[in-house]
């Protein structure tokens, strides 16, 4: 068991310390790391988190990196109360390098931040987000999360239907996400 | 001090739907009503901030709290700023596990799971302006999707490369500048 509070604490520390571009973009290397990788969840849970971390007051990566913690470990056979240390440990983890950077930063790196070299790295880094954000979309887009034509016809097309719905609701017109994610299951409770 | 947490508390309370919803709260907070800062300053450490890894609104409040108080600061504001989602997410994580099997609540998250897909699908394109791709760039977004997407690479290597990467690609155009000048 302490070697699975360890390897929590190791994922979430590199998702904390190369977390580039906010929450979102973050999503991405929780879903790589605690999907992909170790299985600790499977994608639909994941998407579940996901919606309930969008919901909910506070930043979405601490949301979701509190949720992560707990589901984690009850899906691996513990009791709910090892789920709240993990989730303990997964928010500590992922917080501890933004501590320590942003204190050596800004005691010495402020002055840098223009500096030819930081821009260098940056220069691939910033589009490198832009492919991570993506690549979290379309790693979402699972038999799990829309079924499929031939598994259940009607859920896909329905599926479909609201994801055209949610993005140019808030493309276009800026709706807020609360209300669509309560629209969304509105329409999932009338019609699936 | 107490200010300084309970500030960075209905800083992580209010603010729904992250990172970037905060900056009018905090700009109000820390700027107009505490005057922790000035304008510019704030503006500054937002800048810095998102470039840097990690969460947003914990990035500034991190910022904030060591600009006033030190670390024992920094300390302050972090807890404020989880201790919110902590509290909230762990008493629905523990709701959420006995209403799960509810049929309509199955339903609900039936409807809401392509929600989810499309509003994380949503701001890239945004995102892509904000990182000014153009034509001679965009195979970077791209290769990092696909590697992500279709071969199961880790991002966090794909952030690795593409900092390591963008550092030498910058080198070997400094060397180009100057042999072409002398």
């Amino acid at each position: 068991m302490l070697a699975y509070f360890i390897l929590l604490f190791w994922t979430f520390l590199q998702i904390g310390l190369f977390g580039f571009g906010g929450g979102y973009a973050m999503l991405s290397m929780i879903q790589g790391e605690v999907v992909t990788h170790h299985h600790w969840m499977t994608m639909g849970q994941f998407t579940d988190i996901v919606a309930i971390s969008q919901m909910t007051p506070g930043p979405i990566g601490i949301n979701c990196a509190t949720y992560v913690g707990y589901t984690s470990l009850v899906n691996a056979g513990y009791a709910p109360i090892w789920g709240v240390l993990g989730s303990l440990v997964a928010t500590f983890a992922v917080v501890l390098p933004s501590l320590i950077l942003m204190i050596i930063i800004s005691r010495f790196l402020m002055a840098y931040r223009h500096h030819p070299r930081v821009e260098q790295v940056f220069s691939f880094l910033r589009p490198a987000v832009v492919g991570l954000l993506a690549a979290a979309a379309l790693c979402l887009m699972t038999a799990e999360n829309f079924s499929t034509p031939r598994e259940s016809p009607w859920q896909f097309w329905v599926s479909v239907l609201l994801f055209l719905f949610a993005f140019i609701s808030n493309r276009v017109y800026k709706l807020n996400p609360i209300r669509i994610i309560l629209l969304c299951a509105l329409a999932g409770i009338v019609l699936m | 001090m107490w200010t300084l947490f309970n500030t960075f508390l209905r800083i992580g309370l209010f603010t729904i739907g992250g990172g970037y919803a905060m900056i009018p709260l905090i700009e109000q907070k820390v700027v107009d009503e505490h005057r922790w800062m000035t304008r510019d300053d704030l503006l500054d450490l937002i800048a810095v901030a998102q470039s840097c890894p990690g969460i947003f609104a914990v990035n500034i409040g991190i910022f904030v709290g060591y600009k006033l108080r030190g670390i024992r600061g920094a300390l302050i504001t972090t807890l404020g700023t989880v201790l919110p989602s902590f509290v909230i997410i762990l008493s629905i994580a523990l709701l959420f596990q006995q209403f799960r099997d509810n049929i309509y609540v199955e339903r609900a998250f039936k409807g809401i799971r392509p929600a989810v897909v499309a509003l994380i699908a949503a701001p890239v394109f945004r995102m892509a302006r904000m990182a000014k791709i153009n034509r001679y760039n965009v195979w970077i977004p791209v290769v990092a999707a696909l590697l992500i997407w279709l071969m199961g690479v880790s991002p966090i290597y794909v952030i690795l490369v593409a900092g390591i990467g963008g550092y030498i690609y910058g080198e070997i155009e400094n060397e180009n500048k100057l042999n072409k000048t002398s």
